[in-house]
């Protein structure tokens, strides 16, 4: 059974649905606390959605120093997979573990509802169980999920292939009109770093998992855990 | 001594900032149609401990660049009274 974290900061409010997904998915999900300093041996970090810290001063902003993310930077950086979800993709950005930023959406109101994205990479950790060029339905709720970044990188972004889903249109075709719920550049929904073990989004596909709501297409965000090959730990062999 | 510094934080020049349009078109509205190129940030003041203004300045910099303020987004500017 897969060991996976679920990292809960004060304010994340979907540390239970990401836990029950990877534990519909096969894993063996536990909660570690912000405050921990270490992963108790997990194979998977989850960052859950939320508004950690009430997002005061920047979403994530202040989630980014808590006590156990040196532990994750650590996990991340030995090629760890990480997912962030919403706040938790607005926290892997602002700990630099993720390129780029999430700003105000450009209209500015907060954006509850479904939305249509497509996969783009389906090789890494969090995305493996796909095809790519999947169309999935799924939820986003937020405020502050623009993604922005500074147009070298975003040209970087797209040159190396690292957008994982992107805003389309409930057909698939690119996105039009409020397609895109919040304004993101390229119509980003998600993007990982270039060796695809973190990964980041702002839809939910902790809420849409569970067959009980409905919709599984977010599943496969859980299931591709088990699809994907732990590299080998550096150090001594056994 | 002790230093009170003024922060002021905002979106990055040539970024869309929909904060500063939707007061743009209010202040419009009101009648005020003088007004153009909004920018809405924050201002954060605070207190520091430090030998000198130039240490205090140092220090603030320092705040900004790791917590305060976000370079893919903003840019700041400091002030330290006295």
């Amino acid at each position: 059974m897969l060991r996976v974290a679920v990292v809960r900061f004060p304010g994340s409010n979907c540390d239970f649905d990401t836990l029950r997904s990877a534990a519909l998915a096969g894993g063996d999900p536990f909660f570690v606390w912000h405050r921990d300093t270490d992963l108790k041996d997990a194979e998977f970090v989850l960052l859950p959605g939320g508004f950690s810290y009430g997002d005061y001063l920047r979403s994530g902003a202040i989630a980014r120093f808590s006590p156990i993310m040196p532990a994750v930077q650590r996990f991340a950086a030995d090629g760890g997979p990480v997912l962030g979800i919403c706040n938790g993709f607005q926290i892997l950005c602002e700990a630099g573990l993720l390129p780029g930023a999430l700003v105000r959406n450009a209209r500015l109101s907060f954006v509850s509802r479904p939305v249509h994205i497509r996969v783009e990479r389906a090789d890494t950790a969090f995305t493996n169980g796909y095809q790519r060029g999947k169309l999935l339905r799924m939820p986003v709720a937020h405020g502050d999920g623009r993604f922005l970044a500074l147009p070298d990188t975003l040209r970087e972004i797209e040159a190396e292939g690292r957008v994982v889903v992107r805003y389309v249109s409930p057909v698939g075709t690119p996105a039009a009109g409020d397609d895109n719920p919040n304004g993101s550049a390229n119509d980003i929904a998600g993007i990982c770093n270039a060796a695809g073990n973190i990964v980041g989004l702002m839809p939910h596909p902790d809420r849409a998992s569970d067959a009980a709501v409905g919709n599984t297409d977010g599943l496969g965000f859980f299931t591709s855990m088990l699809g994907w090959k732990i590299p080998a730990k550096g150090g001594a062999s056994v | 001594m002790s230093y009170r510094v003024h922060v002021r934080v905002v979106p990055r020049a040539g970024l869309l900032d929909p904060q500063g349009q939707a007061v743009e078109h209010a202040l419009a509205a009101l009648g005020f149609s003088e007004a153009a190129n909004v920018r809405i940030g924050k201002a954060i003041e605070l207190q520091v401990n430090a030998g000198s203004p130039k240490e205090a300045e140092t220090r603030v910099r320092q705040m900004c660049d790791k917590l305060l303020a976000n370079p893919v987004t903003e840019d700041y500017v400091l002030e330290v009274e006295g």
